[in-house]
């Protein structure tokens, strides 16, 4: 019984982390329709410029991160302005190809100014482990939870009452009738990716702080499928029980299955539950169907 | 009567296919104007042209004088024109007020930072538009009883109903309506034959609309411009244009022989 609360608990705590990143996905994919296979090297990018803020630059954590959030929504509108917005209206199978170009890229861009050697984030939570019951958490995968569900859950406020938020949701639903209410939907798609790359560079942070950082640190980002697909594509809520459940998940498959096996069940459990999910519900547990009505 | 809307020498292609060729056509304030044409004729292209979902190849759109052709859509919608769909396009996650609210989204002065927290100034707007639209609009299209249920529990006519009050909130000069009655029974053909005249005579809001149901277009517009093949064929009265015989053999076909 230990065990397996041990193992709930702890999975719980990284499927927050991963709804933070994956929400990152999913701001995007609702309000433009674009899969953004970059999500994960946004991530890095993220926690290497919070790395070099607070490692090089010597600031502290809370100068850190209003600036990495600075940092990243300028990266995003950046990528936005001058390369998706060329692309409207080129079918979606090209698009996916930039933006798999774009993870490359970034990549490659990380290696050059950083390399590929390991670095550590400086301290940012408490060491002293978190003791529940007979539950042992982890200060780092702890605070980082608290960190990233207060982040996710400040986007889904914006979303729900904010007018930024209301027209963001108006321009995922349907861009003509967006425009035709005087919604600049051009403008809509570049907040999208400014939000979208703030909440992957988050999460990166809360990746790097408990594991560090490596320009193969963004690998974590194709965890994000699973999940999003799970809770359909455009659901910000989904996203959120998505990463629980490939957290749990993972978790219990590493914990039970994995010593019989050598390891690697904890990375492929999530995606059987994926298969096995979507063989029942195609479009995600929370996606839009879609109907065309002609 | 001044002319609120002109289309001037308007060409439109997708790729070599020609949808639009060189249309004219002036529309004046006030008025009913009404755009027939069998399937194919370009009448929604023309919407599109005028609202700034397409771009012209050739020619201008001019409203209230001023050349809006390089305007974008939304631009155009802050000007004054409003614009419901022949696909119903209503959020079909919220609530009827909900979705009339979003219409009134560009009118709303308060800014994000106050927006988002919902205090002072943004809490005092939005309750003077609530009672705008419940006053204006939800009393004036009889849909008092349905105003807080979910717009995918509606029936089709009802749909119809929201989207076109959503169009309202805009406070719109000139609406465009793409088949407002297109699939309706005649009770809710004659309701929303009703309230699109409404709207005209006590607003004073211009109509420019498409429709296959002659009978409407022909009780309630002033004028009518028939396309066929992204040509115009002929505008006038619904009587005159009845009568014309190029309109005769558009619809009916040419005997042969």
């Amino acid at each position: 019984m230990d065990i397996f609360l041990q193992l709930i608990a702890s999975g719980l705590l990284v499927g927050g982390i991963y709804a933070l990143i994956a929400l990152g996905f999913v701001l995007i994919y609702k309000a433009t329709n674009i899969i953004n296979f970059a999500t994960g090297e946004f991530m890095m990018i993220g926690a290497y410029i919070f790395y070099s803020l607070t490692v090089y630059l010597k600031l502290s954590p809370y100068a850190g991160f209003p600036l990495v959030i600075v940092c990243a929504a300028l990266l995003g509108t950046l990528v936005e302005r001058l390369i998706l917005r060329h692309m409207l209206g080129q079918p979606n199978i090209s698009i996916i190809m930039v933006t798999i170009g774009l993870s490359s890229i970034l990549l490659g861009i990380a290696e050059i100014i950083w390399g590929s050697d390991f670095r550590s984030l400086p301290p940012l939570f408490p060491r002293k482990p978190i003791i529940i019951g007979e539950v042992v958490l982890r200060s780092n995968l702890f605070y980082g939870f608290l960190m990233a569900i207060a982040v996710v859950v400040i986007f889904m406020l914006l979303f729900k009452y904010a007018k930024i938020g209301v027209a963001m949701r108006a321009t995922a639903n349907d861009q003509m009738a967006a425009f035709s209410m005087g919604i600049n939907v051009k403008t809509m798609f570049t907040i999208s990716w400014a939000f979208g790359t703030i909440a992957a560079s988050l999460g990166g942070i809360i990746i790097g702080n408990i594991g560090g950082v490596q320009p193969t640190l963004g690998h974590i980002g194709l965890k994000i499928f699973p999940i999003v697909i799970l809770g359909g594509l455009d659901s910000v809520g989904g996203a959120v029980l998505g990463g629980f459940i490939v957290g749990i998940v993972e978790n219990l498959a590493g914990g039970y299955l994995d010593p019989y096996f050598h390891g690697g069940v904890k990375d492929l459990a999530p995606f059987v539950v994926l298969i096995l999910i979507l063989l029942i519900k195609p479009y995600g547990l929370f996606g839009t169907k879609e109907i065309e009505r002609l | 009567m001044p002319k609120i809307l002109s289309i001037d020498g308007v060409s439109l292609a997708f790729g070599g296919l020609e949808v639009l060729s060189d249309i004219s056509f002036d529309v004046n304030e006030g008025e009913i104007f009404a755009i027939i044409g069998p399937n194919g004729a370009g009448k929604t292209s023309t919407l599109n042209i005028i609202n700034g979902f397409y771009r012209p190849k050739k020619g201008k759109v001019f409203f209230q004088g001023t050349d809006i052709t390089h305007l974008q859509a939304d631009k155009r919608a802050a000007l004054g024109l409003g614009r419901t769909f022949q696909n119903i396009a209503l959020y079909h996650g919220m609530s009827v007020l909900d979705n009339i609210k979003l219409g009134a989204h560009s009118h709303l002065k308060t800014g994000l930072i106050s927006g988002l927290w919902y205090w002072g100034a943004a809490h005092k707007e939005e309750m003077a538009l609530r009672k705008e639209i419940e006053k204006d609009i939800i009393d004036f299209l009889e849909i008092e009883s349905i105003r807080n249920q979910s717009v995918s529990t509606l029936a089709y006519g009802l749909q119809k109903r929201v989207e076109l009050a959503r169009a309202l909130a805009m406070r719109p000069k000139v609406l465009l309506m793409d088949e407002p009655v297109a699939g309706m029974n005649a009770e809710e053909t004659e309701d929303m034959a009703r309230f699109i005249l409404d709207i005209k005579e006590e607003r004073n809001i211009t109509i420019v609309l498409i429709e296959h149901d002659m009978k409407m277009i022909m009780d309630i517009s002033d004028r009518v411009l028939v396309l066929n093949f992204g040509y115009k064929l002929t505008q006038g009265s619904p009587r005159e244009v009845q009568k014309h015989p190029d309109v005769i053999k558009a619809y009916l076909g040419q005997k042969k022989g």
